[in-house]
């Protein structure tokens, strides 16, 4: 896993709330046996017509906004337990995903793929809308040491949580099997101790 | 495994059950960080496993504990046709990869297409006496929360976590905060444990339990059967609940006892002695309670494109002024996706398809309801009705006690198990525009096809819409 320190970008707004894991990737797209080629149809029912070609309307089709930092609405990811999702996500090329509030199950998956959820306040959330909607180019930084995300646009900042033991794991990018696996002998031990 | 010789809890004196089974399955707990939680049972599928065994190989791994592992394939496979070669390539290929990963890695409980135990990872667990109460349960599928039914701590898992629990048969997990809700008094007549949860879920909204483990109490959930605390559990996760449960009781023991993997014998009796101890004590304390009563739900069907968005049946849609301003931009878009008006009523209202199976009501009971409400009656001429039984047990029930007669004499037909139109990853798809009545659990934009509008309901609704070709009070 790639390691994650700090991360300033330009914005992918998408202010819709409980954006689910079908959209995010539907079920279709479900049938490869690797973990590679999610990111090109992430929102596919969003993003193209029938007939493959690009919806104009929607966000990742509009040249305008670019950048590895997605703000959605609120209650982002819920739904199936599918970590295509992730993979589309950073497969995409998005590194970080903003919103007031994420499903449980998609941060796990998130975090697993070196993808950073970053919960802000609501207030947050729609002052960052407001300023896309003025100026499309507006920029996030977004600093995993010290736990802030700011609006570069007004210079407002705001802590965010983050479990330590995953913060340690993405800013070294290690992951959890690692840690797992150096715990064989206690499993054993448990095994028969029960 | 000899669960009764375990130290008690270390959460002691006024212990919920969460805690009880949680503290029995710590193996350590990292600093500031999550906890290493032993797995009892893991259920693995077609779609969520293959990158997680490319991840065994990639760092030369076998896997720990395959005994413990229970594989089947239900989520990308035909429901007719089942003894012929799949035709699409891609989802073949799926299915050839996890034959391949069984056979690769020494899997034991493996079943594929066409075997006896095969049918939805959900429906064979409990079945087979795999689900056990006390045990920790982990699938790479949201629904796993169907297992807290017999008092097991059980969840959705992503893949890299399959892995992990391939790997070490443990995984990492934060402790989650408790919620218990409580159901007083009884349900109605013609309201069953799919409206009560469609119901909670209206109520909590779809993120409205996330961060929460839930134990569901009350009389109304005491009064249900197996199946019918399973449907409740099952929908857990659709108020964003890392997962449900219920405390196991005679009805629990009852369903276990003489399944083929239950305990036998002496070890039945052990085992028996400790579920018996699973409750949450007096006094224990949660995070968050909720209380219901049980009389004011009404059978329930949704309006919307997620599970929260749900009414009794004779309602109406809420108006625009109804809905928090944040929250009308989505309100709009997902009235607009079901080609529903603010404010309307639904009830008599056209539709086109009918889905009865999934593993929130593919059991054998759900078949009964629905059976019992179209006899001696026809269906309507404009639907397409898929039933689908959640496994080949349920199948052989269904034509055991001449359910496959009355729904044949009322021109229905059955397909073969499977997930089918649940997730519409296989050939049963809604076409795009049509409404479809239906007895799964997600009415997300597109779940039972691209453009398909789902709403979801019981199987009584389902089977009165069947019939009358529209959204029908079964009541009425
Ligand atoms: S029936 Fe539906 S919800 Fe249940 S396991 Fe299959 S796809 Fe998932």
């Amino acid at each position: 896993m790639e390691k994650f320190l700090t991360l300033t970008s330009t914005i992918v707004p998408l202010p819709i709330e409980n954006v689910d894991t079908d959209q995010i990737i539907p079920a279709r797209f479900l049938k490869a046996t690797d973990k590679n080629g999610f990111g090109d149809n992430l929102f596919a029912d969003w993003r193209y017509n029938k007939d493959g070609s690009p919806k104009a309307d929607f966000v990742l089709n509009n040249s305008l906004y670019s950048g590895s930092i997605l703000v959605a609405g609120k209650n982002f990811g819920s739904g199936s337990s599918r970590e295509h999702a992730a993979w589309a996500i950073a497969g995409y090329g998005f590194k970080v995903v903003v919103s007031s509030f994420f499903a449980d199950i998609f941060q796990n998956n998130a975090l697993n793929n070196g993808v950073l959820p970053v919960v802000v306040s609501a207030e947050f959330l729609s002052e960052v809308f407001n300023a896309v909607n003025t100026d499309s180019k507006v920029t996030l930084t977004v600093d995993l040491q010290n736990q802030t995300v700011t609006n570069n646009a007004s210079g407002k900042s705001e802590n965010f949580e983050i479990n330590a033991y995953k913060k340690e794991c993405l800013l070294n990018g290690l992951d959890d099997i690692d840690y797992l696996l150096s715990k064989r002998d206690m499993i054993e031990a448990y095994e028969v101790a029960r | 495994m000899n669960t009764n010789e375990q130290t008690p809890p270390s959460g002691g004196q006024g212990a919920t059950l969460f805690d009880k089974i949680w503290d029995a399955h710590v193996v350590s707990s990292v600093e500031n960080g999550p906890t290493q939680l032993y797995i009892d049972r893991h259920f693995c599928h077609e779609v969520t496993s293959p990158q997680a065994f490319n991840g065994l190989r990639a760092r030369g791994l076998k896997v720990f504990r395959p005994d413990k592992t229970t594989m089947t394939a239900d989520h990308n496979t035909p429901t007719i046709d089942q003894d012929q070669p799949v035709k699409d390539p891609i989802s073949r290929n799926q299915l050839d990869t996890f034959a391949r990963n069984a056979a690769d890695f020494n899997m034991p409980l493996f079943y594929p297409l066409g075997h006896e135990k095969n049918g939805v990872v959900h429906i064979i667990g409990p079945e087979n006496g795999f689900t056990q109460p006390g045990m920790t349960i982990v699938c790479g599928d949201s629904h796993t929360s169907t297992h807290g039914a017999f008092g097991t701590i059980a969840f959705g898992i992503g893949t890299s976590e399959v892995e992990m629990v391939l790997a070490t048969q443990c995984i990492l997990q934060t402790r989650p905060k408790t919620m218990r809700i409580t159901f007083n008094g009884k349900l109605g007549e013609g309201v069953t444990a799919k409206d009560l949860a469609l119901y909670m879920i209206s109520k909590l909204t779809t993120g409205g339990a996330t961060g929460y483990f839930v134990e569901y109490a009350g009389e109304a959930i005491r009064n249900m059967s197996m199946e019918e605390r399973m449907t409740v559990c099952n929908l857990s996760i659709e108020m964003g609940a890392r997962g449900g449960m219920i405390a196991p009781d005679e009805k629990t023991f009852m369903y276990v006892n003489g399944r083929e993997f239950a305990p036998k014998g002496e070890e039945w009796e052990q085992k028996l002695a400790y579920w018996k101890t699973l409750k949450t004590d007096e006094g224990a304390k949660f995070d968050k309670e909720l209380v219901f009563d049980a009389a004011d739900i009404q059978p329930m069907i949704t309006y919307g494109t997620n599970p929260g968005m749900g009414m009794g049946i004779t309602d109406s849609i809420p108006t625009l002024d109804q809905i928090d301003e944040a929250g009308r931009i989505s309100f709009e878009k997902s009235l607009n996706y079901m080609g529903f008006q603010a404010g309307e009523k639904l009830e008599g209202k056209q539709i086109d398809y009918v889905f009865l199976g999934s593993c929130t009501n593919g059991r054998i009971e759900d078949f009964r309801i629905f059976a019992n409400y179209v006899k001696g009656k026809k269906k309507a001429d404009n639907v397409t009705a898929w039933l689908v039984p959640g496994s080949w047990k349920v199948e052989q029930q269904i034509r055991e006690e001449g359910l496959l007669d009355i729904l044949t004499e009322a021109g229905f037909k059955m397909r073969q198990p499977g997930c089918s139109a649940c997730l519409a990853m296989n050939d049963d798809k809604v076409p795009a525009g049509k409404y479809a009545v239906s007895t799964s659990n997600r009415n997300f934009e597109g779940r039972q096809g691209p453009g398909a509008r789902t709403i979801l309901a019981s199987p009584l609704v389902a089977a009165a819409a069947a019939i009358s070709g529209r959204i029908t009070d079964p009541r009425a």
